[in-house]
């Protein structure tokens, strides 16, 4: 393996007055507060400038992707909570979705199913974002907000232990919609976040978005242009920073968002203000997307009729024979959608997760690929930050908002 | 005047009646089965032409003992169109034998192709040919079989052992 060599003789300048200089090599991470995980980025520096930055990943890996081809596709949920843990729950929501569209049973699940996964998707978002704004604001110096950011974190999580029981992995809905009903208070509790919430965000703004050191440290910085941005294949807040409206909830609608009115927020600065301006006018979105879907939150049921693919009811599991059997070859053997490649992409908070899904007609997927959005966003960093100083690296990470357990899957 | 995928197709396919393979049609996504040695050309008249601006995924599948050839690279390229409304998406594929795990990198096109190819070469030891910095990417650097193959041996520790206890020795002087 070749060795890292903390001062590179090749990158030597002589300059006109004879002096020579050289870059220094500085190993970041991977155990650092600011890379959000296990990141090593080895930077070259001219003094406080970044001249070459090289992330390495991998810290975290854990094979997934291997790991699925070894069990049932609803064996596979809980695998998906732990790739981007902040907002576990768009990951299995689109997880789920994906196995739907391999099995053809979209137009089976019931609306209740359908509006509670969005309500469920649009918290996880806004957690998300929470995070990502909070933990950028910390590493750059501001604590005040990353403490209003947790706070309400802590009341997303609180909805989402009363909807399933875990606050972050959740691993909740299942294929066909959802595992049990939606408890008594959830449309109370929904609605109390709905009314506490914007306060709150009012205060975060109010705390950063005209906050002079905030607007010095973050405007200008990171800049990425739009057709670099679709040329480095980054999706999420970091594409729409650049003034690409793409979001995939508009793009390929999925769980009916072309129902609800929506606005996807754009700036174009294509800075690490800009990507900050996004998340937070994307939470304002979300809040809205929310309000609509509680207010039309059907009563029905909440899981497709489908035999061949739906555990039977607990009560009729351990009353009836026929049931038992049934929920032993469900569990056993898995349902087996027909041979076939799909592939089905939602909107995470952090931009496009998709997963790509080939069945050969057994119980167990042939390969489940994950296109992660951190993964990609990542590539990103190092022109981003070429050319600007050691401080900017931080606020450049930051408002990528990456996660590594996804990087890494 | 918007863009219609079937007539594009019916195009590409007068164009390069040689080099598409296989058109396949599945819940409504368009799959083509491209040549191998031309996916390079391909993908280039896609973007400059077509506007395919936009590479979403790319990655591999290895079919060990289900069909020939062995490994099928896969990549899902975008088209956002105007203001980002008409978002057409469609899958190619391209073969690749066992003996011969090469073909040509498509990071001169695409930026975003560089950390994806890494990690399929990673995954699966296929080499992409003109890709700028093929290192592994996940696994550590002086590992040896490829995870994400189906020939791999998941309870084989001795790989993992040896890159580990190679990081150690190297820590030590």
């Amino acid at each position: 393996m070749e060795r890292v060599e903390f001062i590179s003789e090749d990158q030597s300048v002589i300059h006109e007055d004879g002096t020579r200089t050289e870059t220094m090599m500085l190993n970041m991470g991977p155990q650092h507060p600011a890379t959000h995980g296990v990141l090593r980025i080895v930077l070259h520096l001219d003094g406080e400038m970044v001249v070459k930055a090289v992330p390495y990943i991998g810290y975290l890996h854990r094979g997934i992707e291997k790991l699925c081809e070894h069990i049932t596709y609803q064996q596979c949920l809980p695998y998906t909570d732990r790739m981007d843990y902040i907002a576990s729950i768009c990951n299995n929501i689109g997880y789920i979705l994906a196995v739907e569209k391999l099995l053809g049973i979209e137009e089976e699940i019931p609306q209740r199913a359908k509006t509670a996964e969005v309500i469920l998707f649009e918290l996880g978002r806004i957690e998300s974002h929470l995070v990502g704004i909070g933990t950028n604001a910390l590493d750059l110096g501001a604590m005040s907000a990353f403490l209003y950011c947790f706070k309400e974190r802590e009341r997303i999580y609180d909805i989402l232990e009363t909807v399933c029981g875990a606050r972050l992995t959740t691993s909740y809905p299942r294929v066909g919609g959802l595992p049990l009903d939606l408890p008594d208070n959830f449309e109370e509790v929904v609605r109390n976040f709905l009314k506490i919430f914007p306060k709150t965000l009012t205060e975060v703004e109010n705390l950063l978005t005209r906050n002079k050191i905030w607007i010095e440290r973050t405007k200008g910085v990171a800049v990425i242009s739009a057709k670099d941005a679709i040329d480095l294949g980054l999706t999420g807040p970091a594409l729409r920073g650049s003034g690409v409206p793409y979001d995939v909830r508009k793009a390929t609608p999925y769980l009916g968002y072309e129902n609800y009115d929506f606005e996807v927020p754009v700036a174009n600065e294509g800075d690490a203000y800009s990507r900050y301006l996004c998340r937070m006018e994307e939470m304002h979105q979300s809040l809205k997307i929310i309000q609509q879907a509680i207010d039309n939150l059907p009563d029905g049921p909440f899981i497709a009729d489908l035999p061949d693919i739906v555990l039977p009811e607990k009560e009729l599991t351990y009353t009836k024979m026929e049931s038992l059997i049934r929920h032993f070859v469900i569990v056993y053997e898995g349902f087996k959608p027909p041979a076939g490649e799909i592939q089905h992409a939602v909107e995470n908070p952090k931009g496009e997760l998709s997963y790509y899904l080939i069945s050969d007609g057994s119980g167990k997927p042939y390969r489940m690929r994950v296109r992660g959005p951190s993964f990609v966003n990542m590539q990103a960093l190092s022109k981003m930050v070429e050319g600007s100083l050691v401080a900017d690296v931080i606020a450049a990470i930051g408002s990528l908002d990456i996660v590594l357990g996804e990087i890494d899957r | 005047m918007s863009f219609d995928l079937e007539q594009a197709t019916v195009l590409l396919q007068n164009e390069f009646p040689q080099d598409i393979l296989d058109i396949k049609e599945y819940r409504n996504e368009t799959t083509l089965l491209i040549k191998k040695d031309q996916i390079h050309r391909f993908c280039k008249h896609l973007k400059d032409n077509l506007d395919f601006t936009f590479l979403a995924d790319l990655t591999a599948v290895d079919y060990l003992e289900v069909k020939l050839p062995r490994y099928e690279v896969v990549y899902h390229i975008h088209r956002f169109g105007p203001d980002c409304e008409e978002n057409i998406r469609i899958r190619l594929k391209a073969e690749l034998t066992d003996d011969n795990p090469k073909i040509d990198s498509v990071a001169s096109i695409w930026s975003s192709a560089d950390w994806l190819e890494r990690e399929v070469y990673d995954m699966f030891g296929i080499e992409f040919t003109g890709h700028p910095d093929l290192r592994r990417i996940l696994m550590p650097e002086d590992y040896g079989p490829f995870p994400l193959r189906k020939d791999f041996d998941v309870r084989n520790r001795e790989a993992s052992k040896e890159s580990f206890e190679k990081a150690l020795e190297d820590g030590r002087d």
